[in-house]
């Protein structure tokens, strides 16, 4: 089992028990979480499920690649010291993420 | 839930635009009871990862699906799956019912078609011969899959997008491939002749055979497909065939509404139908577009971000809150590691400039009309893209001249609309 809790730019919480090896992303989307797009089904191509992680998190999402920091100085808001790509993060079994989501998306 | 199913929405087309439409409905506040019909015998899917990922065996179909069985339960939508709407009666209040292939009948208060396309069949001997695939499905996609595991070769015909990701694909798995394109170029309906020749050089560094100017006379093969016969003579061995020429809108249900359909179901700005109780989203609909800057009366898109855009838009107008669609197109496609995005509709252009060299696999092209920017292919530049499409999202260009310079980013030369912006 693995948790993904979701903050809303308005502070709303989302708590959605998560599938292992489904990315922060498509967990989401299957759950209509708000405030993620996600357009081009994790493919990198679009920059829309852009979120801020915590530090526990960003320690367990893996490394980011090339792409993916080129796609996050395209981003609706711009990005912080803690921006992802939320397609990117595949969640582990037994871990809790914690992101936030940003204002807008596109 | 479902208290009065009189009053339900028909959403017939459970793909992109029909989940978004049902979710857009949910989001809004809407709370009558919604049916999303579709004729697969699967759950709502995505499809784009078809002939990418899912075809590399990176992911399964289980991976696919837009949202859980529980969220459709939660929202009180009902998924009808593996069922064809054979007819549909109108009422005079605007309402009516829909009948399945199978007898089953559907009332409805509103109507929605989502109906998406199918991919265009292409009449040659030998044509159904065990072996030959065409791809839009995820059976279709299984097929392919499954075929591709025995397979020493296959012939990709037509150079499209999705021909070209395939062929991609499979020359991934070690098959040997060849891609056999009627036209002169590759991508030729998509993209400009610098972007064709750059993904001819490439797909031929990475081992794929390429045809132009192929002339196809039939499928050869005794009890499944063995070769490609072409005008000359010249037999191409394989094992499978698939079938990449295009999609044809399914339009005909609202032919037999009696709606207006001319290549696809005509719908104004706020996806109305030339019945305004019946919208129409995604890939079915044809549409007035700003971003054709009127060299286009209509234009039909086939895009996952025209889908959600065109059913967030037909959602508000059944909310009877009608918006106007004016969002920057855009598109994809991950052919082995090279990423295309583009922005904008570069229809009418009359001039490109070329961003970085070809060669090197990283660069871009930009379509002008008159000076002003239109789209831009953006072959593993995503900064490129991401530039291009915020400016056009509000109005802004970029000139020629600068855009040409790679020492600056392309963002830092966008030149901010005068005047509001049209589009």
């Amino acid at each position: 089992m693995t948790t993904v809790i979701y903050t809303a730019h308005d502070g709303t919480e989302t708590i959605v028990e998560g599938t292992p090896g489904v990315s922060i992303m498509e967990t989401a989307l299957r759950n209509g979480v708000p405030g993620i797009v996600g357009e081009c089904g994790g493919s990198m191509s679009c920059a829309t499920c852009h979120v801020f992680v915590s530090d526990e998190t960003a320690a367990i999402a893996g490394e980011m690649s090339e792409l993916e920091d080129e796609m996050l100085d395209g981003t609706a808001v711009d990005r912080e010291d803690c921006s992802r790509l939320s397609c990117q993060i595949k969640l582990i079994d037994g871990e809790t993420y914690r992101v936030t989501t940003p204002s807008e998306q596109v | 839930m479902g208290a009065n199913q009189h009053d339900a929405t028909l959403i017939v087309g459970a793909s992109q635009a029909g989940v978004q439409l049902a979710a857009t409905l949910r989001e809004l506040g809407d709370t009558r009871h919604i049916v999303l019909v579709g004729d697969e015998p699967h759950a709502p899917y995505q499809r784009p990862p078809l002939s990418k990922a899912y075809l590399q065996g990176e992911i399964t179909s289980d991976d696919l699906i837009f949202r859980t069985g529980d969220w459709f339960v939660q929202h009180d939508i009902e998924v009808v799956t593996g069922e064809t709407i054979a007819a549909i009666e109108r009422h005079a209040d605007g309402g009516g019912e829909a009948v399945t292939a199978t007898g089953r009948r559907i009332p409805f208060a509103r109507l929605a078609l989502t109906t998406g396309a199918a991919p265009r069949r292409l009449d040659l001997p030998g044509i159904d011969l065990p072996g030959v695939h065409y791809l839009r499905t995820a059976d279709d996609a299984a097929a392919i899959s499954t075929h591709l595991a025995s397979a020493g070769s296959l012939v990709v015909i037509g150079g499209g997008f999705i021909g070209l990701e395939v062929a991609a694909s499979a020359r991934k798995r070690g098959v040997a491939v060849t891609v056999l394109e009627a036209a002169p170029r590759l991508v030729g309906r998509v993209v400009s002749e610098q972007t064709s020749a750059f993904y001819l050089d490439a797909h031929r560094r990475r081992g794929i055979d390429v045809v132009l100017d192929a002339r196809i006379a039939g499928i050869e093969g005794e009890s499944a497909a063995a070769g490609v016969r072409l005008a000359d003579g010249t037999v191409i061995p394989a094992d499978v065939v698939l079938v990449g020429i295009g999609v044809v809108p399914r339009t005909e249900l609202a032919e037999q509404l009696g709606l207006e359909v001319d290549g696809g179901i005509v719908v104004d700005a706020a996806c109305r139908t030339s019945d305004p109780a019946i919208v129409a989203a995604g890939d079915c609909a044809l549409m007035p577009n700003p971003y054709a800057r009127g060299t286009l009366p209509r234009v039909r898109l086939e895009s996952v971000h025209n889908a959600l855009e065109q059913a967030k838009v037909a959602a508000a107008t059944l909310m009877g809150d009608p918006h106007v669609y004016r969002t920057t197109p855009w598109f994809w496609s991950d052919q082995a590691d090279i990423k295309l995005q583009i922005a904008g509709l570069s229809t009418g252009y009359d001039a490109t400039v070329l961003r970085g060299d070809p060669e090197t696999e990283k660069f871009s092209v930009l379509y002008y009309r008159d000076g002003e920017l239109l789209a831009a292919d953006c072959v593993n530049q995503p900064l490129d893209f991401m530039a291009v499409r915020s400016a056009l999202g509000r109005g802004a260009t970029i000139p020629p001249e600068a855009a040409a310079d790679t020492s600056l980013p392309l963002k830092k030369s966008v030149v901010e609309p005068t005047a509001p912006s049209l589009v």
